[in-house]
């Protein structure tokens, strides 16, 4: 899993920002101190952990930076462009940027390029790159014209393959896309055309890359919200000859589509992406980190104030601009895997009661990352669809425009139409779509909320928290714990802070207060059977409640939020995510959290077998992991609480005498095997047999 | 070849005995190994490691010390106070000297092989010359307070470094006095141990003496100023034994976790001259103590409490990827102790200082090839043989009759006579066995029983017949002019005519038994001779020796059969893996 921490703004003081937000951000020399460019005449140098600058350049009155200010990592020195033209190279001792090292060229540059290890590079509006030492020594000197005209660069980055320096820049010209490579050991400039394929419409609206051994891998968000990879080769074949390369789509719909401005992209690391922009039509921008291994949202962050569209990352933080401040999100990435993207593994269940959705088709995995680029990527269900099948399928297409006016009776009727068909291979991503359109609606209006329709789309095995990741929240919102159960048992990808927060609506009053109404009714799984409109998913039942009335210490909540806490348990989480949320839940509520969970204890230790009765129980190990992270998030809190004191104490006495049988246990296993040893030596003592042995 | 019942017998529960030191000798490539029952075995390491001759044990002869000197003379301490020499030709002992000091803990020969130290129990360090025919005292180093456990010659022979409890000296040769007394930290993982006995200690040429002692250490002293220059602390328990490399460029140390580490001498980075020793590689081949280590130039040699004698080949030094590459781990002797009675279907096994008799089991069954076959009647135990006295036993038989049982100790020889009726077993012993069969090596009886062969430490072969409850000296088979070199091995012909015998070196020599003269001699070989066997009908002799090699000689012909002339052209035993034994 990932996580965005808790942000902090850079500066309290408003930036001068333009339309276009800042011009960037870049390292210094200095661990932990960036250079800031706003669009206007001022380059400043934070210091992030101290939340401070450090120092503060601008240039005259009626000059503008064109440029980001970068960092000579050879020399120490600062360098920015002013009126497309002027060089000026400073260092920190300066103070007004009037007086320094000023270099006037026969060019306009495009962007100063700094990377550790080699000289700052400058590539010109024309495509054409020198060194800045070459530059220096004359700077008058002509500079050719590389791309043709009307031609424009949009975006470039610098590399540094097997300590060569490789820059990559990529140009448009009339909706059509280049890339030019320039490598720096052997001079050589090589053209590849993007081929956009399908998506023919579609504008390019960010560009992020990675570099691995032979290939840049060149990721770009389109206008349709979709991520596509490009894999554009370092060393070509024939670098003379314009070559094609071909996009494939990475990622569907990451972004909602019809965000014109405010978003962009940048590659994390070799599985993760991080994208800005809104996640549904009418949500507010946020940032997220993305899976694209496995296709799963990882994490996100709400930008209320709205962004820029721009987004940068050094070492472990974001850097985006939100509202008019410049925010730092630290962020934390796992190292990509399959129980990494699931949280800790969910245990194993029995065979037939319950299946993991199959949102993802694992198998076609991508198993050759950079092999041909020509070769056709595999195909991944998970959000991606091509578009004509959705238009092809008149049911769903119905059911969408039904959503958009219709009652939510209509709505239910015309989705048990729909679901009646036979389901197609993108049954999935149309159900994510369909989803997406109930919870867009609800946005819009709030008091339109299918609760029916979106518990049967749930129910439907297909969903994951990634497909729609508004639905928790809405559900959240309305504190619907039963639809916050079915959620937690039925996607495999809900975020810690999710998991967390259902945790708490479940151990609120609210929950309480049903109680009082229901208790007489013959509870099914916590429920009323007769809420329960689809069969489907009252298997989970944890402790029956006559059960609960013969034991000799009673269960401390009711069967109700027994239930509800049973899929918290089941829940996937990793624990260094979960246990920062876990801090955040009430006293009294992570008392109650403990009298259950330790309730279960004795439970699974009355038999030999350490199980729980009931189909599909919280095992031991779901158990004491939850004790112990409950207990290792809030000890200071819990130990202060008298009744929570009690518990611990009695909790501690029980955990020493498991222990102490277990370590007997233990001595006697010991025991048992030497005289295991000592009865097959007893078998051994007969060593001897008369056998046939045939000699050829 | 056809179909066989094959006895696997399992129930042989020998035990060797731990190892207590060992001993490598550069010129000859040997190994000498010694026991804690006090026997001590030679190793040829150039004959794929055979084990080629042996000392029996006493049970009073605990050795501590163990160290060849100059001529390939073989000295051993133990705590019983003697220094002992070894006559490696007539494989007994040569002669033992009181040192008169107590038991005696250590010995170390001077570097020119002339001068040999011992370190005693009352603290005193002797010198003694080592003289052509025995050992001379000298005279008496400066006495220390405790006993001297471990000692190293410095290389120039000038200073000696002695190990003793708490803290090692450093002697001049000349003047006998101690120059340096350096005191060992008794901390042990931070715990004051009571006491830190030095159990080994190495003096390198260029004055460093490396000192591994109970706590754990193995450290590095600066003999000139007695300064400790560096400290590994490599194990919980005891390191128990050291060796260095003659070049001084690698030694070797054993723990009392099994563990062996090897340290080198290695330069710093990678092309400057300044060098440090670097503990490079941990072996875990033993389970127990690992009391005796020895550096040859090409492999770490490691022995202990668990028995095994571990042969570790430095890869490095290996130039040829053979059967020398191969780690070694030698537990079990390599020399007959099991004899069979065909007739009545006996085992006789033999131990340090018993022998079993047993009864093979029998079936009625029959089967195909794996097949495990019901057993109408299990193994019986019928006899066991207590030796009088405090000697081990070298070698013993039962003859194919089953009727006689012979074994020999160093100092007696002891003839049995069984008697069966029905289940039970009557042992009488024959009386007044001649003097002269006393320290037999190997025993033999012919195919009727009627003959027993005895080969004598003396390189004589006595030939003796056995009437019914006593015994007539037939003849004497005197060695070979000039040659005293004892007769391991022994076989006869079925047919009783023939009779083969070989020392560890010498050719096999063929008697005739009709008319008690020397028939032929095969001629010797480069490797030892390890087993010997005469075909019936043929009168083949089928020699194995130690290199693998198979010879068969026509005893009637005196030459090599068509066979073994093939064999040896096309060499087809050479996937075999063990030496033929």
């Amino acid at each position: 899993m990932a996580a965005l921490e808790e942000g902090f703004t850079l500066s309290a003081v408003p930036l001068g920002a333009g339309p276009h937000g800042l011009l960037g951000v870049e390292q210094s020399d200095k661990a932990d101190q960036f250079l800031v460019t706003d669009g206007g005449r001022t380059v400043i140098l934070y210091k992030v952990s101290d939340q401070k600058p450090l120092g503060s350049w601008s240039v005259k009155q009626g000059q503008i930076i064109t440029c980001p200010a970068v960092c000579n990592f050879q020399t120490g020195e600062y360098i920015v462009v002013h009126d497309n033209k002027v060089l000026r190279i400073w260092s920190n001792e300066d103070v007004n940027l009037d007086k320094v090292f000023k270099a006037t060229l026969s060019a306009e540059i495009y962007r100063i390029h700094s990377i550790q290890g080699a000289e700052p590079l400058v590539l010109f509006k024309e495509g054409a790159v020198r060194g800045l030492e070459a530059l220096l020594a004359e700077p008058q000197q002509k500079i050719e014209t590389v791309i043709s005209d009307e031609e424009v660069i949009k975006w470039t980055k610098i590399f540094m393959v097997f300590k060569h320096t490789v820059l990559i820049f990529i140009t448009e010209k009339h909706g059509n896309y280049f890339a030019y490579i320039q490598k720096f050991n052997s001079h050589t400039l090589s053209k590849y055309t993007l081929l956009l394929g399908q998506e023919e419409k579609s504008v390019i609206q960010s560009f992020s890359a990675s570099v691995d051994r032979n290939f840049i891998s060149l990721m770009s968000l389109s206008s349709d919200g979709c991520v596509y990879e490009t894999l554009v080769p370092i060393h070509p074949r024939d670098p003379e000859k314009d070559q094609r390369v071909v996009r494939s789509l990475l990622l569907k719909t990451v972004v909602s589509g019809d965000a014109r401005n405010g978003v962009a992209l940048t590659v994390l690391d070799q599985d993760h992406v991080a994208v800005l922009g809104p996640l549904l039509p009418s949500s507010k921008e946020c940032v997220s980190i993305w899976n694209t291994k496995f296709q799963t949202l990882q994490a996100s962050k709400e930008l209320p104030q709205g962004t820029s569209g721009q987004l940068w990352y050094y070492g472990e933080n974001l850097f985006v601009l939100h509202g008019k401040f410049l925010t730092v999100i630290p962020y934390k990435c796992e190292v990509s895997s399959l129980a990494g993207a699931l949280g800790k593994l969910k245990h194993s269940q029995d065979p037939g009661t319950q299946t993991v959705p199959h949102f993802v088709n694992w198998e076609t995995s991508r198993g050759h990352r950079f092999g041909s680029q020509n070769s056709e990527q595999s195909k991944r269900i998970l959000r991606r669809r091509k578009p004509e099948v959705s238009v092809q399928n008149p049911a769903s297409k119905q059911l969408l425009s039904a959503i958009k006016k219709d009652s939510e009776k209509h709505i239910e009727e015309e989705l048990c139409k729909f679901l009646a068909i036979k389901p197609t291979p993108d049954f999935n991503t149309i159900i994510g779509d369909i989803v997406s359109e109930l919870l867009g609606r609800h946005k819009a209006e709030p008091s339109f909320y299918p609760r029916n329709s979106l518990m049967q789309l749930i129910q439907t095995h297909v969903l994951s928290h990634s497909l729609c990741p508004g639905l928790m929240e809405a559900a959240l919102e309305k504190a619907d714990v039963q639809m916050l159960q079915l959620c937690l048992q039925q996607f495999p990808d809900i975020p810690e802070s999710v998991t967390c927060a259902c945790l708490k609506i479940f151990l609120s009053d609210s929950v309480q207060e049903e109680k009082m109404e229901e208790q007489t009714e013959v509870l099914h799984n916590g429920f009323n059977a007769e809420e329960e409109n689809c069969g489907n998913c009252d298997r989970e039942l944890n402790k029956k409640p006559q059960d609960a009335a013969e034991e000799t210490t009673s269960c401390p909540v009711i069967p109700k939020r027994a239930a509800l806490l049973n899929a918290i348990l089941h829940s996937a989480y990793s624990e260094m995510f979960l246990l920062p949320h876990l801090k955040d839940i009430p006293a009294q509520h992570v008392t109650l959290f403990l009298q259950y969970l330790y309730f279960l204890y004795l439970k699974c230790s009355e038999n030999a077998t350490m199980t729980l009765p009931g189909l599909h129980p919280p095992t031991l190990n779901q158990i004491m992991d939850w004790i112990c992270l409950l207990l290792d998030a809030n000890f200071t809190v819990v130990v202060m609480i008298p009744e929570a004191k009690r518990l611990l104490l009695s909790l501690y006495k029980f955990v020493k005498s498991q222990v102490c049988i277990c370590s007997e246990l233990n001595k006697i296993e010991v025991s048992f095997r030497e005289l295991q040893k000592l009865n097959q030596e007893k078998n051994n003592r007969e060593l001897y047999s008369i056998e046939v042995l045939e000699l050829f | 070849m056809g179909e066989f019942k094959v006895h696997r017998v399992r129930f042989f529960n020998y035990i060797p005995s731990g190892i207590r030191c060992v001993a490598y000798n550069n010129q000859s490539n040997r190994l000498a190994v010694s026991r804690t029952d006090g026997t001590v075995e030679i190793y040829n390491l150039s004959a794929n490691y055979f084990q080629e001759k042996f000392f029996p044990g006493h049970e009073s002869r605990a050795t501590e010390a163990l160290c060849w000197a100059k001529g390939q003379r073989l000295f051993s301490a133990g705590l019983n106070g003697e220094i002992i020499e070894y006559d490696l030709q007539a494989l007994n002992i040569k002669y033992a000297v009181d040192a008169f000091g107590g038991p005696i803990w250590s010995m170390a020969v001077s570097p020119h092989g002339s001068q040999l130290l011992v370190g005693c129990e009352d603290g005193s360090v002797k010198l003694f010359q080592i003289t052509p025919d025995k050992i001379q005292f000298e005279r008496n180093f400066d006495r220390q307070k405790s006993r001297i456990l471990s000692l190293s010659w410095h290389p120039s022979g000038t200073h000696v470094a002695a190990g003793s409890i708490d803290y090692i000296s450093v002697f001049d040769v000349k003047s006998g006095s101690a120059v340096h007394k350096m005191l060992v930290d008794r901390q042990y993982m931070g715990v004051s141990k009571r006491k830190c006995i030095i159990w080994g200690v190495a003096f390198l040429s260029d004055g460093t003496v490396i000192s591994v002692d109970s706590a754990g250490k193995v450290q590095f002293w600066d003999s000139a100023t007695g300064t400790l220059v560096k400290n590994h602390l490599i194990a919980n328990a005891d390191v128990q034994s050291i060796a260095v490399s003659d070049q001084e460029d690698s030694f070797v140390v054993g723990t009392a976790e099994g563990t062996v580490f090897h340290f080198q001498l290695v330069s710093v980075t990678s092309n400057s001259s300044e060098k440090q020793w670097v503990r490079t590689k941990p072996f875990q081949h033993h389970t127990h103590d690992v009391r005796a280590v020895a550096h040859s130039p090409t492999a770490l040699i490691s022995g202990g409490t668990d028995t095994h004698l571990v042969i570790r080949p430095l890869m490095e030094k290996v130039e040829v990827k053979n059967y020398d590459a191969a780690l070694r781990k030698i537990t079990f002797p390599h020399r007959r102790l099991i004899s069979c009675s065909k007739k009545r279907q006996l085992l006789l096994f033999q131990f340090t200082h018993h022998l079993e008799l047993w009864r093979l089991g029998s079936t009625v069954a029959t089967g195909k090839n794996g097949d495990t076959l019901p057993l109408s009647r299990d193994a019986d135990h019928l006899l066991h043989l207590k030796t009088k006295g405090p000697e081990n036993i070298i070698c013993s038989c039962i003859s194919p009759c089953g009727s006689w049982i012979a074994y020999s100790t160093t100092s007696r020889f002891f003839l049995y006579r069984l008697n069966y009726e029905h289940d039970n077993i009557s042992l009488q012993r024959v009386s007044k066995m001649p003097a002269f069969l006393r320290s037999a090596l190997q025993i033999l009886f012919s195919e009727d029983s009627a003959k027993l062969f005895v080969a004598s430490n003396q390189g004589s072969l006595h030939v003796i017949r056995l009437l019914e409850g006593s015994f007539k000296h037939l003849h004497t088979f005197q060695p070979q002019s000039g040659t005293v070199e004892s007769m391991c091995l022994l076989a006869v012909s079925p047919d009783g005519n023939w009779l083969a015998s070989s020392g560890t070196s010498a050719g096999v020599h063929v008697y005739n038994i009709k008319h008690l003269k020397l028939h032929c001699t095969v001629p010797s070989y480069n490797f030892p001779v390890t087993a010997l066997a005469i075909a019936p009908n043929t009168n083949n002799l089928v020699i194995a020796h130690s290199d693998q090699q198979v010879f068969e000689y026509s005893i009637p012909d005196k030459q090599y059969t068509e066979w073994s002339r093939t064999i040896q052209k096309q060499g087809c035993y050479q996937e075999a893996y063990r030496p033929c034994l």
